[in-house]
Formats: C-alpha cells, sequence, structure tokens
C-alpha cells in the first residue's frame, strides 16, 4: 500500500470510528451493563413490546404499499409522457429534502382536526401509516427507475414477436428484471419506516400502547431517564437495521448473478 | 406467398428512413437486405416484422394483409443483433418462452424444446444461463427461440455483427444448412456484402432509404444498375465518366489507342493477389488488381510507366 | 387506455400524498396574513435557530464531503481486510432511526459516557452544545457522497490514471487533474443530498441538544418548539422558510441527478 492510502486509511478509520462506530460501541456496551436480565426485562417490557410490534406492522405495510405503488410511479415516469412529467419527477424528491418534523405538521395540518378535506385522523393508527408513505415515498421510485431505463427494449420487443401479450410480457420479462430494484427500495423503505420519528411525534399524540412507535418510546426512556430501557430498545432498532443492510446486499448479489 | 412490401415510407420527426420502397420476398427464400448505416434496412426489417409502423404503404404476409397487425399476430420470428437473450430464463426456457405463452402443453413443449435444441446443436447447454454461453451460442439459442412457433417469416437483424471474424463465418454456414433444412422465408439485414453474397438468393440494395437493385448476387455483381451498387457490391473505381471494376482493368508496356497513360506508384503483394497503385498521367490515382502471376509475367516495377486499358467499364446514366 | 389508467392512479396517489401536505404548510402559514407570518420568523430565536442550522451544516458537510471522497477512493481503488464492516458502518445511517444516533452520543459523551467523564473533567461540553449536534448531523449525513462516488469511480476504471502516472503525474496531480473532473458531479450531487439530510435534520439533534431556545435550537427544533407552545403561526412559518429550503435543494438535486450525458 502507498503511503497515500495509508494515509487515506488512517483519516477514513478515524473519522468513522469518531462519528459513527465508538457512539454505536457505547450503546451496545451500555445494553450490556444492566447484565442478562435486566436486559431482557427492558426489552420485554409491554410497553416496549406494544411499541415494536406496532412499528412493525406499520412498516410492513407501508413497504407493501410502496412495492407496488412505487413501481406504478416509477413506470408511469419512464415510459410515460405527460406535460409536468418534469415537475411531478422532481416532487417524488420532497419527502427526502423536506425536514421530518414539517413533514409531521403538515400531516397534521391535512389529515388532523380542522383539516381542510374533511379527514381527521390525527392520535390514530392511520395517521402513522399516511406520515410513513410520506417519508418512505422516494425509496422504491428511486430504485426501480434505473433499472427499468436500463432495461433493454429489445427484450420486451422479443416477447411480442413471440407473441406474448402486454401483461405476459411485463410478468415474465420485465418484472423479473425489475423485482431486485423493488426489494432493494421495499428493504430502504421498510428501514425508514422503523426508525422514522419527526413525523409521527406529532400527528400521532404518542399514545402508549395504542400510537407509540418504537423511536418515540427510546425518546421518552431517555426523558425519564431510564437508559437501560432506551439501550434495549435502540439495540433492537440497530439489530433491525444492519439486517436490512445484510438483506440489500443480497439483492444485490441476486440481481448480478445472471450478468455476463 | 412469401411477403410482399408495396410503397413503404416511414420517417422519423424530419428524418426520412425509407422513402417508397417496394419489394418482393419469394416464399421460402433467403433474402438479404444490404446497405450502409442509415440505409434504411433495419428499418425495412422492422416494418415487415410489425415493430415499426409505416407512415404509408402496404405490408402484405403469406398472401394476408398485415400492415395494421401487431407484431405478435404476424407470425414472425425475430433474431436482434445483441440476442436480446431472457437473462433470467435457462436456454430451454428462452426457447420454450413463445410455446408457453401459447399455453401448449407441458409435454408438447418439452418435446419441441428438445428438437430444436438437437437442430441448434446446443443440447449440453440446456440447462445453463444466457451469461454462460458465447456469443455465438446466444445467437443459436435466439434462433431456436425465434423458431419455436413455426414463425411464417423468420427476420435477422445484423445476425452476426456482434461476433468475432471466425464465429461468424462458422455461423453463417451454419444459417445455410439450417435454411436448406427448415426452408422458411428468410430475410436478413446486413452490410456485409461478402455475406449477403455468400448467404442469400436475392439481394436487395439500399440506399438513403429507397432500394437501389434487387437481383442475384451474380446480377448485382455483374450487371449493377447505379454507381452505388457497383462500388458496395465488389469494389469499382471511376475514371470520368466509367466505372469500373479494378480486376477489369488491364496494364499493357506498350503505349495502347484508347488506354490511359500512368507510373506505378507502389506494389503490394497481398498472397495470391497483387495491387497496383497506379498514378494517372492526367490526374488522380487508381490502383488495379491481379494474380500475382500476372504481376510476375509483367515484370512491373515502381516508376515504371503503363498503359491502362479499361475495356470493360461502364457507363450509367443518370439515375433520378 | 390502460396508459391512461396507470397514470391516473400514480399521479392520483402522488397528489394524495405529497401535494396535499404541501401545500397545506403555505396555507396555515399565511392564514393570519404575511405580517405575523413574517414576524414569527424573524425574532430572534428563530434567526438564532436558523443560523445555528445553516453553522452545523457548513461543518458537517465539507467534513462528509472530504470524508466521501476519500472513503469510496478507498473502496474501490485499495481494497484492504475489514472492507466489508466499512461498507456496512457507512451505509448503517441510512436504515438507522435518528433516535437511536442521538441516544449513541448521549451514552457516549455523557457525564458518565467513554468520552463524556474526561471532557466534563477538562471544561468541554459535548452534549447539551454545538460539538454534539454536529457530530448527530455528520454521523446521518455520512452516507451520501461515498454512495455516489463509489458507482462512477468504479465505472471509469484505472486506465486514465494510470496513463497520467505514466505520463509523470504524482498521485496528488492525478487525483486533482485526472480522477477528481470524472468524479466532480457525483459528487456536487453527493453534497446537495448530504445537505438536505443535514438542514433537515431532526430525531438526532432532538435528542442531544438539550433542545435550550435561543441557544442550542435548531430550526426543525424551533418548529417543534414552537408547536409545543401553541404558536402555530410561529411553527408554520419557520416551516414554510424549510420547506422553500427543501424545494431549492429538490431543484438542485434534479439539476445534477446523473443521467447519460450529465458526466
Amino acid at each position: 500500500m502507498s503511503p497515500f492510502s495509508g494515509l487515506t486509511l488512517g483519516i477514513v478509520v478515524t473519522y468513522l470510528s469518531l462519528i459513527v462506530a465508538l457512539p454505536l460501541a457505547a450503546l451496545v456496551w451500555q445494553s450490556t451493563k444492566s447484565g442478562d436480565t435486566g436486559f431482557w426485562q427492558s426489552l420485554t417490557s409491554p410497553e416496549a413490546v406494544a411499541a415494536l410490534k406496532l412499528t412493525l406492522l406499520a412498516s410492513l405495510a407501508v413497504a407493501l404499499v410502496n412495492a407496488i405503488a412505487g413501481t406504478v410511479i416509477a413506470w408511469v415516469l419512464i415510459r410515460d409522457e405527460f406535460p409536468g412529467k418534469g415537475v411531478v419527477n422532481a416532487l417524488i424528491d420532497l419527502p427526502f429534502a423536506l425536514p421530518t418534523i414539517v413533514a409531521g405538521l403538515t400531516m397534521l395540518a391535512l389529515y388532523g382536526p380542522r383539516s381542510p378535506v374533511g379527514i381527521d385522523v390525527a392520535y390514530t393508527r392511520t395517521a402513522i401509516v399516511l406520515a410513513l408513505l410520506f417519508v418512505t415515498l422516494p425509496f422504491v421510485v428511486r430504485t426501480v427507475q434505473p433499472v427499468l431505463q436500463e432495461l433493454d427494449r429489445e427484450l420486451e420487443e422479443a416477447a411480442e414477436s413471440l407473441g406474448a401479450s402486454d401483461w405476459q410480457t411485463f410478468s415474465r420479462v420485465v418484472f423479473p428484471n425489475l423485482l431486485p430494484g423493488i426489494l432493494s427500495g421495499v428493504a430502504l423503505a421498510f428501514a425508514k419506516a422503523v426508525g422514522e420519528f419527526g413525523s409521527v411525534v406529532i400527528i400521532t399524540g404518542n399514545i402508549p400502547f395504542k400510537t407509540e412507535v418504537s423511536s418515540v418510546y427510546i425518546f421518552g426512556q431517555i426523558q425519564s431517564g431510564n437508559t437501560s430501557g432506551a439501550a434495549a430498545a435502540s439495540v433492537v432498532l440497530l439489530a433491525i437495521s444492519f439486517g436490512v443492510l445484510l438483506l440489500i446486499g443480497a439483492f444485490r448479489r441476486w440481481a448480478t448473478r445472471h450478468h455476463a | 406467398m412469401g411477403i410482399r412490401v408495396e410503397g413503404v415510407t416511414k420517417r422519423f420527426g424530419s428524418f426520412t428512413a425509407l422513402n417508397d420502397v417496394s419489394l418482393d420476398v419469394q416464399q421460402g427464400s433467403l433474402t438479404a437486405l444490404l446497405g450502409p448505416s442509415g440505409s434504411g434496412k433495419s428499418t425495412l426489417l422492422r416494418v415487415i416484422a410489425g415493430l415499426e409502423r409505416p407512415d404509408a404503404g402496404r405490408v402484405t404476409i403469406s398472401g394476408e394483409d398485415a400492415t395494421s397487425v401487431a407484431p405478435r399476430k404476424r407470425g414472425v420470428g425475430f433474431v436482434f443483433q445483441h440476442y436480446a437473450a431472457f437473462k433470467h430464463m435457462t436456454v430451454r426456457g428462452n426457447i420454450a418462452f413463445g410455446l408457453k405463452i401459447r399455453k401448449r402443453p407441458r409435454a408438447e413443449v418439452r418435446a419441441r424444446v428438445d428438437e430444436l435444441l438437437a437442430l441448434v446443436q446446443l443440447q449440453p447447454f440446456a440447462d445453463r444461463y444466457p451469461s454462460q454461453l458465447s456469443g455465438g451460442q446466444r445467437q443459436r439459442m435466439a434462433l431456436a427461440r425465434a423458431l419455436a412457433v413455426e414463425p411464417k417469416v423468420l427476420l435477422l437483424d445484423e445476425p452476426f455483427g456482434a461476433l468475432d471474424t471466425r464465429v461468424r463465418g462458422e455461423l453463417r454456414e451454419w444459417l445455410h444448412r439450417l435454411h436448406d433444412e427448415v426452408r422458411v422465408t428468410t430475410v436478413f439485414v446486413t452490410h456485409d456484402q461478402e455475406e449477403a453474397m455468400a448467404l442469400a438468393d436475392q439481394i436487395a440494395v439500399l440506399h438513403d432509404g429507397r432500394i437501389e437493385q434487387v437481383g442475384s448476387p451474380r446480377d448485382l455483381y455483374d450487371q449493377p444498375q447505379t454507381p452505388f451498387v457497383m462500388s458496395f457490391v465488389g469494389a469499382a473505381a471511376q475514371l470520368g465518366e466509367r466505372w469500373v471494376r479494378q480486376h477489369d482493368l488491364d496494364l499493357k508496356l506498350e503505349p495502347t489507342a484508347g488506354a490511359l497513360e500512368a507510373r506505378v506508384e507502389r506494389i503490394a503483394r497481398l498472397g495470391f493477389e497483387a495491387r497496383v497503385e497506379l498514378q494517372l498521367a492526367g490526374s488522380g490515382t487508381i490502383w488495379a488488381q491481379m494474380t500475382c502471376a500476372e504481376l510476375n509475367r509483367l515484370e512491373l516495377e515502381r516508376g515504371a510507366t503503363v498503359w491502362v486499358m479499361a475495356d470493360r467499364a461502364r457507363v450509367f446514366a443518370e439515375s433520378s | 387506455m390502460r396508459r391512461l389508467t396507470l397514470r391516473t392512479v400514480a399521479l392520483g396517489y402522488l397528489a394524495l400524498i405529497l401535494l396535499g401536505p404541501l401545500s397545506v404548510v403555505f396555507w396555515r402559514a399565511f392564514e393570519k396574513g404575511f405580517g405575523p407570518a413574517w414576524n414569527a420568523v424573524t425574532t430572534p430565536e428563530a434567526l438564532h435557530a436558523f443560523q445555528l442550522t445553516l453553522v452545523i451544516a457548513a461543518i458537517a458537510v465539507p467534513a462528509n464531503t472530504i470524508f466521501g471522497v476519500l472513503c469510496a477512493l478507498l473502496i474501490v481503488r485499495h481494497p484492504f481486510p475489514g472492507k466489508g464492516l466499512l461498507n456496512a458502518l457507512v451505509d448503517l445511517p441510512l436504515a438507522l432511526s435518528p433516535v437511536v444516533v442521538g441516544f449513541a452520543l448521549f451514552l457516549l459523551y455523557g457525564r458518565t459516557g467513554w468520552f463524556g467523564s474526561w471532557l466534563s473533567g477538562h471544561g468541554i461540553q459535548v452534549l447539551f452544545a454545538l460539538p454534539s449536534m454536529i457530530l448527530a448531523t455528520a454521523f446521518v449525513s455520512i452516507p451520501f457522497v461515498v454512495r455516489e462516488v463509489v458507482p462512477v469511480l468504479r465505472e471509469i476504471g484505472t486506465d486514465q490514471e494510470q496513463a497520467a502516472e505514466t505520463l509523470g503525474a504524482s498521485q496528488w496531480q492525478t487525483f486533482r487533474r485526472v480522477t477528481f473532473p470524472a468524479i466532480r458531479w457525483a459528487v456536487a450531487y453527493g453534497v446537495v443530498l448530504t445537505t438536505a439530510r443535514s438542514l433537515g435534520e431532526y430525531g438526532a439533534v432532538s435528542v442531544v441538544s438539550g433542545r435550550l431556545a435561543g441557544q442550542t435550537e435548531t430550526a426543525t427544533l424551533y418548529v417543534s418548539d414552537r408547536y409545543e407552545n401553541f404558536d402555530i403561526v410561529g411553527a408554520y412559518a419557520a416551516s414554510v422558510v424549510l420547506a422553500l429550503m427543501a424545494i431549492v435543494v429538490l431543484l438542485t438535486m434534479n439539476l445534477l441527478r446523473p443521467k447519460e450525458g450529465v458526466h
């Protein structure tokens, strides 16, 4: 290794350790401090379990909706032409660019009391789903778009010339090629939803056992000084995040397995 | 029967790819669409396949008007230059695709696929994926896939363009034998005149969106009707108003009536043949082609003066 | 026909999920007129909050950019043992809850934390002060430059760099004249993403900042502070400013987005 790359390695590792690795190590360390039983107790407290269940269910539901909606939107943006398409395409990134707390506030304004469209779902689980749908919108769309763009039109022409109908061409030729992209996007959306805080903390009212998600539960535990409770739940979320990353890596390898 | 194209015009924006093109392809024949890039040959093939809709004109396949019929209903088999292989399916899966689409019984599909695997000699690769095959093997798979549904017409778009020279030659031979066996009306697109001459019963030469000439390889070579055809199918040189093939130039050592004076600039011996580059006395250069035996007989050297006879030159009338 | 249905479904869904919320922010902010809204965002606390947000971004973004380029170079050009772990750590902030991030920092720099005790002994305050907020923001926005640059670096390959070397260029010269020009649009796009994430960060800074009004409140924290104090106009007015910033980011993103021909 040249001295330059040795130096680079040093800088990179130091920075990454300082910013990411050490804080996470401190977290894992903290969760072991209360011992096995203490950790387990915090982990299985009824409130924590309820929050986790709600979080996972809502995130899964949102991931599935995005799988379909995101693919349809990506399809329309790549294959269709209509005036204003460029604007619509740009707007897809809005949930990423907009601070989550602002998103939460607007959700409240739109779907809460004094709603201009008459929908009041504040302090309900529906609100969670709506907020999560907003913040996870870009993920599947943006992972599917490049795959669709790259897809060789000749494959579809070949299928057509062999007698396939539009649906058969989509389901047998196009979709199998899109699947890894869809799944990567779904995994990212799921991870984002599981960890989401800013957009749900206002509109849901954070009612324990009803509308409290894990991230809010953890925040509450920190504020009341219950460090072991917060640590246990945090480690769970950390494990889920790692798991999702591994899954995405697997999808990526799966996607390239048949490439020449 | 066969294919009939009448008065087809196709535009892409302000670019006219095909301009009032008409062509008859005989049932069971092997026809080449030959021309340089941009001549419209691929567009014509795609119009026949239904992958492009013409702005004017008619396409008739096996006696039925196919002009507004979708590709999937035309009964055409299409082979792409870059194979368009379904990467996520095995070779077997690719070949079976058309049959599975038509919901044929599993046993029938399997039998037909086995038959085709034998025909294209890909049996050992049946359960491999396209990414594990060479270019030539992928193209054979693509052919088998197209033939599986017994098309009325087989269309190939520069099928050997992406392959290296040796493989190209092998596949050419192989396509010829296949056509003899299967006897389906076949049209293929190429920019390689040697390939067209070697394979086709009939060649249509395209240039700037029009058909310049249609005929057998021999007709096109011996009786070209335009300068373009003469210089594209074989090689030709222009002497004033006349066009002559380099191997039709006679070099004389003595001044001769009707011959042009020239000086030998360079001699290249290319195995069996030789090229003699000449500087014409008036102006301009030309090269003559002859066998090395003839060259030896003339005992030419650089700087020597010769007289060039172009008896077999031809003149072309102004074409529209 | 099917195309129209698909288009209607897609656009309908987008209108429901996206446009509604956006237009409502503007409506609620200016409900009582432009004056009150303007006043709300020009209070000392508000101005301090926006200033703080920008200061944090001004530090976190360049740091992450330099790190991002170096890290990408390392990953693509100089494989080393443990690269997988490095990759995982770099990508983790994308998948991790911001509250967990804040909490981890809280543990590290708290009074009983590994660094906390040493630092407070030397009078350096990290938690409930600017440094922890910068660290939190840097954590959550770390992946973007790396992820944008890595595929581009991979794609351009080493040929050009090797050519430069044979022509006598030093490593730095090669980087400056050959490598960097090739990746600059990817870097730019990554910077925009990093900035967006930094400006919008809420969960992690919420935990580490202590939310002291006028001192350790970023713009996003200010918004929620106003809301909790029933200052609706104030909350939405500040949100409008953030939304406008987001729209600028959006436009920049779409201008720079890697397409065929951008680089």
